[in-house]
């Protein structure tokens, strides 16, 4: 947290396509962020917003052909991560930067032990012997708070629930100590009492190893509570960016509006409708030349059809892309 | 917004068991899944009931036997006063015209291969519900436009519609037969949250137009406080508590209904920082061979001695609110 001026990560103009039959999927459409070391940096968006694809970019785990890294570079401390070569990266994949996925049931090899899952990382990228490793990996589900850990090495996935699966899935990116830890969704597909569980972990695990993470969700309530910084995603495009306790209070863009207002709230009565955001989000097929959200935007110019808003700052530490001023919007209907 | 005095839906000691059998030729019973293990509520008509629990804990069963789609085990439902019995074939189709089911995936319950219109109309047809092809395909039109598809999209195939859509195509199909009571099993949880609402408030809005009554399962606790005058928390099979939201939210008595809403994040990064989380430890038991007297003993963070070996008793701690515990006896 102390060493701000410094980026660990550095992600400059991004575009990824992906070329299918039906045309090009316009996914990732230039965006800029930086992440500091120690930072947990969430990144919110629906489904299709690219925000996925943006960090399978950044880990090269995008297949191309059909997908395209059109422009962009993103600078891990000082190498240019989209310029290496598939050897050089190996090396930097797991070791450095490690990746949690959304689901997993279908992220662990079903046919190999947790042991054998778990030592084969370790063995490449430690260059350590069988005996060294399997210690190491007790070590490491003892870490993740799986009981009996020596006994479990040899289960195989389908003999752990949800959650123990997704601890399992965390051992393995935290292997090699990695400086960056990218969570795609981790807790969506468990329920909520194993998401508290898994949110504690990580939050433990990050004091102690001094981690930093990016956070993917979908869910705005999950990152509330643990994310420094938060970035909004909208059909490809970075629509918002702000300090946690900010982009919840004051919202600025139309869209971050909407959502948050499309929540309902566990902890408070029921006083209005929920704010829907009518129509749907925009065909990707498409290369988007406006504004993306201008066609279920209640505060829609003219411009924003003819022109795409840039990401500037409105406050400090705080970016929007809208051109309509946030003072001009209490005429508009709501 | 209740009214006590004529319940639409009664539901008395409803049993699911599911047999277990291994061996491929000679199969042999090991056992039975109690999927839903005695439950009991009622539903007034216009209300809705929330139904939540974690995966695994039968609340999709329960809407299914409650609509008769798995033959029940034991127990007895009622709807406007009439029992449903699955030997009456008769007595059985009139109440599958009355009741109605939202599934949670419009990926996997729409055919495919059929248009909007045969979905739509499949109740009608079933039903025998209009004379002529006409008037059926006015009446498909008219529940399209009334779920916010316009009418002209009759011929199209569920693969040319979004996940939002999809669902109001599923609404619009459980609309056809003029249902009394609709079983909304998670119709929400695979879509988008702007998506989210707009079919939240689609089915409130059919609610107050038709008086519909709906038992709505769900596991997102945030939304069923918002859509719900009533709910009813389910662990391993069984209605843990049950009560009038606001009470049930506000004031829970079980430690499991405790823990589950300290750990649902609120969307204010300040609260939630603040807040104590109740974490439980492990998951939820096989339903095979759940523990014994409270299903709920091997993880509650208060279990006393009586919690073990006695199942504790439904009784009504508040008016209107229920919980099955001990600890609840123990604090009086």
């Amino acid at each position: 947290m102390d060493t701000r001026s410094v980026p660990l990560l550095q992600v400059d103009n991004l575009r990824t396509r992906f070329h299918i039959p039906e045309g090009t999927v316009y996914a990732v459409n230039g965006i800029s962020f930086s992440l500091n070391e120690g930072e947990t940096l969430a990144v919110v968006g629906e489904s299709g917003c690219g925000k996925s694809v943006t960090m399978l970019s950044i880990l090269k785990l995008i297949p191309i052909p059909p997908g395209e890294i059109v422009t962009g570079s993103a600078l891990f401390r000082d190498k240019d991560l989209i310029q290496l070569s598939d050897k050089e990266f190996e090396d930097f994949r797991g070791d450095e930067i490690a990746m949690v996925f959304q689901d997993p049931m279908t992220s662990l090899n079903p046919v190999l032990s947790i042991g054998q899952q778990l030592t084969e990382t370790l063995c490449t990228h430690l260059s350590i012997n069988q005996e060294e490793a399997e210690k190491k990996a007790i070590e490491l589900l003892e870490l993740v708070g799986i009981p009996e850990a020596p006994s479990r090495l040899g289960c195989f996935p389908h003999q752990f629930s949800g959650g123990m699966r997704q601890r399992v899935m965390i051992a393995m990116a935290l292997s090699c100590t990695p400086s960056l830890l990218i969570a795609d969704e981790p807790t969506t597909a468990l329920d909520v009492t194993i998401q508290a569980q898994i949110i504690e972990l990580v939050l433990h695990l990050r004091e102690q190893l001094n981690m930093t993470i990016i956070w993917i969700t979908h869910d705005l309530g999950v990152v509330a509570g643990m994310a420094d910084r938060v970035i909004v995603m909208y059909a490809g495009f970075i629509v918002e960016e702000a300090l946690v306790d900010d982009l919840y209070e004051n919202p600025y863009h139309p869209y971050t509006h909407a959502l948050i207002g499309a929540l309902p709230r566990v902890d408070r009565r029921r006083d209005r409708r929920l704010a829907s955001i009518p129509g749907a989000p925009p065909n990707l097929l498409v290369e988007p030349k406006s504004c993306p959200f201008a066609a279920r935007c209640n505060y829609v110019i003219d411009k924003c059809r003819a022109e795409n808003p840039p990401l500037v700052y409105i406050a400090p530490n705080h970016k929007a892309a809208c051109w309509v001023d946030i003072a001009d919007r209490s005429t508009g209907p709501v | 917004m209740m009214t006590e005095s004529q319940p639409l839906v009664v539901v008395e000691n409803l049993k699911k068991h599911f047999a277990v059998s291994s061996g491929l030729v000679f199969k042999q019973k090991k056992g039975s899944v109690r999927a839903v293990d005695g439950i009991s509520f009622s539903i007034a008509k216009g209300e809705t009931l929330g139904l939540v629990g974690e995966s695994g804990c039968g609340k999709t069963t329960a809407g299914r036997t409650i609509l008769n789609l798995y033959t029940p085990t034991e127990g007895k439902i009622m709807i406007e006063g009439e029992e449903w019995s699955p030997k009456n074939k008769k007595k059985l189709k009139e109440f599958r015209r009355k009741t109605a089911m939202i599934f949670q995936d419009p990926y996997a319950s729409l055919n495919p291969r059929w248009t909007v219109s045969a979905i739509v109309s499949e109740p009608l047809r079933v039903h025998k519900l209009f004379k002529t092809e006409k008037e059926r395909a006015q009446r498909v039109k008219d529940l399209l436009n009334l779920v916010g598809l316009s009418s002209r999209l009759i011929n199209r195939f569920p693969h040319e519609f979004s996940g939002g859509q999809r669902q109001r195509i599923g609404v619009a199909r459980a609309l056809a037969s003029d249902p009394l009571f609709i079983v909304c099993d998670e119709p929400i949880s695979a879509l988008d949250v702007s998506i989210q609402a707009q079919v939240v408030n689609l089915l409130e809005d059919l609610q107050d137009q038709f008086g519909l009554t709906y038992l709505f399962i769900a596991h997102d606790l945030s939304m069923v406080r918002h859509i719900c005058d009533r709910v009813a928390v389910m662990y391993l099979g069984v209605i843990v508590e049950l009560g009038e939201r606001n009470e049930v939210y506000e004031n829970p008595i079980h430690p499991y209904t405790k823990a589950l809403l300290s750990a649902v994040p609120i969307p204010d990064p300040k609260r939630d920082r603040e807040r104590r989380r109740i974490i439980l430890s492990g998951d939820v038991p096989s339903p095979i061979n759940p523990p014994s007297g409270c299903r709920f003993h091997p993880r509650c963070p208060v279990m006393k001695e009586p919690c073990e070996g006695e199942t504790p008793v439904w009784q009504e701690a508040s008016p209107g609110h229920w919980v099955a515990c001990h600890c609840c006896v123990c604090d009086e």
